[in-house]
């Protein structure tokens, strides 16, 4: 499964939208997306952008598109894991304050 | 067709074979490394929730302007990783080189503007430990975000480090004209390395530079 010679245009395509969504995501890091209120708004679209870039970065620049099935679950594998980390890590962090409990398990 | 087979180790059926084996070698590694880079990420997230003000104190210390510039030299030396592969894949040995060459250019830029940005945080006191000076009420909770800016940045700084010393390898070789159409896996397997710091790189600028800022 060799995969093909990637068209040059493409290449030069991808690199131009990663380089237009950096300069997105400097420009909306100058406004306050959540208006005083959502405090998470900025963060969750910066990193939202990037996330994108490293899609853009992996499915074309690191050929994962064109590569095999197992390679993907290798990919896949990671970024679940990843995910894991994160989304168990901030169960527990983001959700203190929420429920009127004693003082030590707020803190 | 025998010369082709030389390339081949005994283990393998085929080309093809070795080249899928090789592919999946160096991602098992960059998943290691997601997870590596990923606990960094993770511990950050822990204390920008913990000491948000002193995080954005922090953040708006960051050159944002440097900052940017180096996110710009990385993806430019990304697309001309993924060049120099595409000219490897056509066996097109002159490309090889000027796009190696061209990255490995890239690579020092960005290094050289992290070396000028590490210089004005040490200007600036602001690198954690005995010398730091900041101004306002956040400044010891601050040192946990330079702490956090320098461990990131520095082990990213170190990959760029490896990943220049792989592609100064991969010029020498690629020169020598080692790499033909039918073999360039080592030139792709050290591509995707390339890419992955480049990657790394992505969500550390945002992570460090702006998320902070309104936090």
């Amino acid at each position: 499964m060799t995969h093909p010679i990637v068209p040059l245009r493409l290449y030069v395509g991808v690199f131009a939208v990663l380089i237009l969504l950096t300069g997105l995501t400097v420009a909306i890091a100058f406004f306050d997306l959540g208006g005083g209120r959502l405090h998470y708004a900025n963060a969750i679209a910066a990193i939202t952008i990037a996330a994108t870039k490293a899609l853009l970065v992996v499915l074309y620049f690191m050929h994962v598109r064109y590569s095999s099935r197992l390679t993907w679950v290798f990919v896949g594998a990671g970024v679940f894991w990843l995910l894991i980390l994160f989304v168990l890590t901030s169960a527990d962090y983001v959700s203190r304050g929420w429920l009127p409990l004693p003082a030590p398990w707020n803190q | 067709m025998a010369e082709l087979h030389s390339q081949v180790a005994h283990q393998f059926e085929n080309a093809e074979q070795q080249r899928e084996a090789s592919t999946l070698g160096i991602w098992a590694f960059l998943v290691t490394e997601i997870m590596f880079f990923g606990g960094l990420f993770a511990g950050f997230l822990v204390y920008i929730i913990g000491h948000a003000q002193a995080f954005a104190e922090g953040s708006k210390h960051l050159d944002l302007t440097l900052g940017t510039l180096n996110t710009v030299v990385l993806l430019g030396s990304s697309l001309t990783m993924a060049l120099a592969v595409r000219s490897a894949q056509q066996g097109n040995r002159n490309g090889q080189a000027l796009f190696l060459i061209l990255t490995i250019s890239l690579g020092l830029v960005f290094l050289g503007v992290k070396g000028v940005e590490y210089a004005h945080k040490f200007e600036q006191h602001l690198v954690p430990g005995a010398q730091f000076r900041m101004e306002g009420p956040h400044a010891q909770s601050a040192q946990l975000f330079f702490s956090f800016y320098f461990a990131m940045t520095g082990v990213h700084a170190l990959h760029m480090v490896v990943g220049i010393g792989l592609l100064s390898w991969l010029l020498v070789n690629a020169w020598r004209g080692k790499y033909t159409e039918e073999y360039f896996t080592p030139v792709e397997v050290s591509g995707l390395y390339w890419h992955f710091v480049d990657v790394v790189w992505i969500f550390l600028f945002p992570t460090l530079y702006l998320v902070a800022r309104h936090a």
